[in-house]
């Protein structure tokens, strides 16, 4: 008998940790070659991890949402004959979970014997000492008058007076959101259920915070009569190819508009303070799946008509829901577009899918009372709910680029015009 | 006799210390407000309450100074015995009521309160009647506030009258009664008994239970029950009053012997009650909690738009209580974010000698399960207690045992109640045992006295007997 270690594989490009998001086997389960061990996460995608050997399998070497080194000892398995760790139940290169989070935190390795007896009783290491709690937060008046109007409840905030008093020192951090300083306990009153976040979830999180926290963001509205593009997409619907949604014809505009604002098809990377504007535009479709929110991407909408647009649209939408995308159909986005469909709202305020610098906000199409001439008449209006990084793009940029997309759906006819000379030019 | 209507965002019945503030914030605010009350401004407080009783109480202290030739003697001072002019003394008495109720009435006027001065009857949560000199008003209103106050406790078989004697009659006299029982040993009771008393008046206290000040601890009170004997004050404890005819009182005593003593007058002392009949408040039917109008922590009744602040919201009925709901409510009807978080309401009683009591005592903090260290300092070792020929009395610090957060400080000795207001802000603030002492107390006063007890608790005293070296 002899152990066979399985290291965490290489499951993408220059990607040093991958988060481990479940197991599929246990401690003592016989496995088969390519027996499904575990599926880890990497940016964008969820990979498989397969048993190479026959045997038993006798640790797992970390828990769900732990982020992994890329190597490091992932599943050993007891085989006949003597394994790859010679004569070590583990080989001499540690296991090393990458917690940025808790980094006291031991490594979440499970042993399959040879438990430390001690190890059993402390069950909940990270259970909280209770201690006596005052009835009533130590603050002074002002500080109390103060969180009121700030709207902060004092028994969220960490006091660092003696007896635990709060300051407005220790206010302020509270409402800066200085993470040190909140208490994270629950409210005395009412019970919380804690939910670790992993997985998918935990890199909407990330990604989420990156771009809310780097990115000042500008969103800008307006209000586009689609009555033209709806009729047309009723006649172009009712012939046999695929249906057609709003989406072809939004992203065959935000094409038009980048031919006169490419810098809009740009990402913006701060660190080095480099923005990189592409020639191909490559959409990134935000989609709900099952799981939460992915981005797939139609490459290339450029040079697609409204038809190959629908049909790469559904496809790779499809892959995102069903977890079949690849990690190529997942990144490569120069600039993303968010529809929410029936539940797409009055407005929408949408967070930037970092690195780009624009992301367009479908809101839902209705029919409201406009103003003409001298009466109101009912008209299909939808409103396009955009935001922009504001260090690349200035407002006036903004408008620019989401009038021309409102000018081209209200004439959608210019959608398909091959205008290949200068628009602002005089034809008299 | 003519209908007048008013429309207005709040309108406030009462106008005792509560109402009048709430009217004042009110006003400023810029609400549109209607304060009403059938009598002069200030309510119980500045006309029949702790304003004329104050004033009492310290022309009796002027008096007995003088009167005492055995204590003026140590001082080196001779003097004839005084003689009192008791009219004299309550229109001096009636002078500062009047200028405080003037005040209050100025101050509604330049903050631009209406002023209603009638017969409120509420009609419904929203509409208020009120009967003037000129005929009836009709308020209707977005916000009510009753802030109707209390009224005196009346015993059914020694109704008030005649010889019987409220709070409120008893500081209306004129004319100093030979012989006066109190009946009721609460502060009230006591406060205007000793002040009688040094007034040259025989007084008798008569108590149905055998403690005095029921609200206090044995070791507070203690001082005070020396110092009515030495007033020469009759205590009858756990007795009973009964009735009353030509100057004699029958009681019974807990062995139920009766007897009857010398009574010209009778003053009924036993507690105060919500004012809720008389002006339609009963009508709402609004949540009660026992006797008074239940209320949250903005002071919101059950009903939407009805508020209810002070006496009329139960205990503890003190006027600075009242003020600062009548300052929450006002806020709370300008939309600002505040509640009542108020962590004491001080107490003062001027008894001599006086106490006070801010946050818990120990037997408090006790039974709520709360370690805690105390610590006692007497004023026999002040020397300012000793200028002032008062050393009874003592300053006792109660703090948690984990974190030395100051939860309760009870003073007592002769004037002492002006300590109230710094042992309050220490409290309010959240101060620590350390916070105290590292505060330097100036010398010689009573309040050095404080930091004493709070070093005590702490565990290393300075002037006590087992003082021992600080950690």
């Amino acid at each position: 008998m002899g152990l066979h270690v399985v290291r965490l594989p290489d499951v993408g490009e220059g990607i040093a940790e991958a988060e481990l998001v479940e197991w599929h086997v246990a401690v003592g389960d016989h496995v088969a070659p390519d027996a499904h061990l575990a599926d880890v996460l990497t940016d964008k995608a969820t990979i498989e991890i397969s048993s190479p050997v026959t045997g038993v399998v006798s640790f797992l070497g970390g828990e769900p949402g732990d982020l992994l080194a890329i190597g490091s000892d992932f599943v050993g398995i007891e085989v006949d004959g003597a394994g790859n760790a010679a004569g070590q139940r583990r080989s001499s290169a540690p296991l090393t979970v990458i917690d940025h989070a808790s980094p006291q935190r031991e490594p979440a390795f499970v042993p399959a014997q040879s438990a430390d007896p001690d190890q059993s009783a402390d069950t909940h290491p990270d259970q909280e000492i209770e201690r006596a709690q005052p009835v009533k937060p130590i603050a002074s008046p002002a500080v109390r008058s103060r969180a009121k109007d700030l709207g902060v409840d004092l028994r969220q905030v960490r006091g660092t007076g003696p007896a635990d008093r709060i300051s407005h020192a220790d206010l302020d951090s509270f409402v800066a959101g200085g993470a040190a300083i909140t208490d994270r306990r629950p409210p005395a009153a009412g019970t919380a259920t804690e939910t670790k976040i992993v997985g998918l979830r935990r890199k909407i999180a990330e990604q989420m915070s990156r771009s809310a926290h780097r990115i000042p963001h500008i969103t800008y509205v307006d209000e586009v009569d689609m009555t033209e593009v709806e009729s047309l997409r009723e006649a172009l619907n009712n012939g046999t190819r695929i249906k057609l949604t709003v989406l072809p014809f939004v992203i065959r505009a935000m094409v038009r508009a980048i031919a006169d604002q490419p810098h809009l098809n740009s990402t913006f990377d701060d660190e080095r303070g480099v923005v990189s504007t592409f020639t191909d535009v490559n959409i990134g479709i935000a989609t709900q799946t099952p799981n939460g929110l992915i981005v797939p991407v139609v490459r290339n909408a450029g040079s697609r008509d409204v038809w190959s647009t629908a049909a790469e649209i559904a496809r790779v939408s499809d892959a995102a829901r069903t977890g079949a995308a690849t990690r190529d159909e997942l990144v490569g986005s120069t600039i993303t577009i968010t529809s929410l469909g029936a539940l797409g709202g009055l407005v929408t305020t949408p967070i930037i899918n970092h690195p780009e610098v624009a992301i367009i906000g479908i809101n839902k199409i209705q029919i409201r009372p406009v103003w003409e001439h001298d009466r109101f008449v009912p008209k299909t209006m939808m409103n396009l709910s955009s935001s922009f990084d504001h260090r690349i793009v200035d407002g006036f940029d903004a408008a620019t680029f989401i009038q021309r997309i409102k000018a081209l759906l209200e004439t959608p006819a210019l959608l398909f015009i091959d205008d290949t000379e200068d628009p602002e030019g005089d034809h008299g | 006799m003519s209908l007048t209507e008013i429309r207005c965002d709040v309108a406030i019945i009462g106008s005792g210390p509560g109402g009048y503030v709430a009217a004042i914030r009110c006003a400023q605010y810029g609400l549109h407000t209607v304060i009403i009350d059938r009598g002069p401004w200030g309510g119980t407080c500045l006309n029949v309450g702790c304003i004329p009783s104050k004033a009492i109480i310290h022309a009796a202290e002027r008096f007995a100074g003088v009167a005492d030739a055995d204590e003026l003697r140590q001082f080196g001072i001779a003097a004839s015995p005084p003689t009192i002019d008791f009219a004299a003394t309550s229109a001096w008495k009636d002078g500062i009521v009047g200028r405080l109720t003037g005040g209050v009435d100025q101050l509604l006027r330049g903050a631009g309160a209406t002023q209603l001065r009638g017969n409120a009857t509420i009609v419904d949560g929203k509409t208020v009647r009120v009967e003037t000199n000129d005929g009836t008003t009709m308020v209707t209103t977005r916000n009510l506030v009753i802030a109707t106050g209390s009224e005196s406790v009346e015993l059914p078989h020694l109704p008030f009258g005649g010889a019987v004697l409220s709070s409120t009659t008893a500081l209306a006299l004129t004319e100093l009664p030979s012989s006066l029982v109190v009946v009721g040993a609460g502060y009230i009771g006591l406060e205007l008994g000793i002040a009688f008393r040094k007034l040259g008046v025989q007084v008798t206290v008569v108590e149905m239970a055998d403690t005095i000040l029921p609200q206090y601890d044995r070791a507070m009170t203690a001082p005070v029950s020396k110092r009515l004997e030495a007033l020469g004050i009759a205590m009858l404890l756990a007795t009973t009053a009964s009735s009353h005819h030509v100057g004699q009182l029958t009681v019974t005593t807990a062995a139920g012997e009766t007897t009857d003593i010398e009574a010209e007058r009778v003053l009924v002392t036993v507690g105060r009650r919500p004012l809720i009949t008389g002006t339609g408040v009963d009508s709402l039917e609004l949540a009660m909690n026992g006797g008074s109008i239940a209320i949250d922590d903005r002071c919101r009744t059950s009903m939407t738009g009805v508020f209810a602040i002070g006496d009329v919201t139960g205990e503890p009925m003190l006027a600075h209580r009242a003020a600062a709901q009548g300052e929450l409510v006002a806020a709370v009807l300008a939309g600002r974010q505040r509640s009542w978080d108020k962590r004491v309401i001080p107490e003062v009683c001027f008894t001599d000698p006086e106490i006070v009591s801010v946050g818990i005592t120990p037997d408090r903090a006790t039974a709520d399960g709360i370690e805690i260290v105390v610590g006692t300092f007497s004023l026999a070792a002040n020397g300012r207690a000793m200028t002032l020929d008062r050393t009874d009395g003592f300053a006792r610090v109660v703090a948690r045992a984990d974190n030395q957060l100051v939860l309760g400080v009870q003073v007592v000795g002769g004037a002492v109640s002006e300590l109230a207001a710094g042992l309050a802000l220490a409290v309010e603030m959240g101060a620590t045992l350390v916070d105290l002492t590292e505060t330097v107390h100036p010398h010689p006063t009573l309040s050095e006295a404080i930091a004493e007890a709070a070093l005590q608790a702490a565990g290393h005293p300075l002037h006590g007997p087992r003082a021992r070296r600080p950690r």
